[in-house]
């Protein structure tokens, strides 16, 4: 798993790509995270699901994670692009109350 | 017409994949949709990531089975999975279910697993007794998504026990 990022017009985009389980995300929580803490000044945050072939419950956790750490900034985010099984997922979680699918 | 197949593996991450791709493998004479199958995939992660984070201690040399079994019938067929480990157990399942619920939110977890499971799955059942193990039993019908899945709604049966 890893992650595709670019900072356009004060917004931080971060692309997941790859297969979201315990053992993959697990190697990309502190690569979000150094993102993060590298673009303070953000005005908002996307995160791309569109290259996340699978995900499981590890998602939601690694997702409201990184809205949390993205909070204490004052740095709203969105998602966007999830794949079918995905936003299924984080439908009935309701991380989109948290961080809205744009 | 039944099939069967067991897998035993270490409690180990790089497992993950693996396991959720040789269930999907597994079932593919069943003809399954790709709905089906990434909901196959879904389901079987979580119980096997269950057994990895919850039932042994990091140092511990863990093993999981997984068994399936496959009926083909005339209209496509179903497909059972039992995944067990040989843990410490869950104190008390019907607690363990409820969404959210998590003794590791510290470490990120979200407390969805169980209720991923019984949602992606037309049958979930869940036994565990503390200091010897956990199982879960879960079924799910192949081929019925379009006509045959409207007359007869999915039905979920939640077993738990600490029997
Ligand atoms: N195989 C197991 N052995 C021991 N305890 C378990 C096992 N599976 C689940 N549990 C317990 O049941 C709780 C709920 O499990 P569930 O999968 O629903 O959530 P989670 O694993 O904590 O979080 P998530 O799956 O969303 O990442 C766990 O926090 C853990 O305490
Ligand atoms: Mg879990």
């Amino acid at each position: 798993m890893r992650i595709l990022s670019d900072y356009r017009g004060n917004v931080l985009y971060m692309r997941l790509c790859g297969e979201m389980d315990e053992h993959n995300a697990a190697l990309v929580r502190r690569v979000a995270d150094k993102l993060v803490d590298d673009h303070t000044q953000s005005e908002r945050a996307v995160i791309d699901l569109s290259g996340v072939s699978f995900m499981d419950s590890t998602g939601i956790g690694f997702l409201i994670g990184r809205y949390k750490k993205l909070q204490r900034y004052g740095i709203p985010v969105y998602v966007t692009n999830p794949s079918l099984g995905t936003d299924k997922i984080l439908q009935m979680s309701g991380v989109y109350t948290l961080m809205p699918k744009i | 017409m039944k099939n069967y197949m067991k897998l035993e593996i270490s409690a180990r991450g790089e497992n993950e994949g693996f396991a959720r791709s040789a269930v999907a493998a597994f079932a593919l004479p069943l003809n399954p949709s790709f709905t089906e199958l990434s909901d196959i995939k879904t389901a079987v992660s979580e119980a096997v990531t269950n057994c990895i984070v919850h039932a042994y201690s990091k140092t511990q040399d863990g093993k999981i089975i997984i068994e399936c079994e496959t009926e083909q019938t005339s209209t496509g067929g179903v497909l059972h999975i039992e995944i067990r480990d040989f843990g410490c157990g869950i104190e008390d399942v019907e607690q363990a279910v409820q969404p959210f619920y998590t003794t590791l939110s510290d470490d990120e977890r979200s407390g969805m697993g169980f209720t991923i499971m019984q949602t992606f799955m037309d049958e979930f059942s869940l036994t565990s007794i503390r200091g010897e193990g956990t199982r879960v039993e879960m079924s799910r019908r192949i081929g019925e998504e379009d006509g045959a899945a409207f007359s007869k709604p999915p039905k979920s049966i939640r077993k738990v026990s600490n029997a």
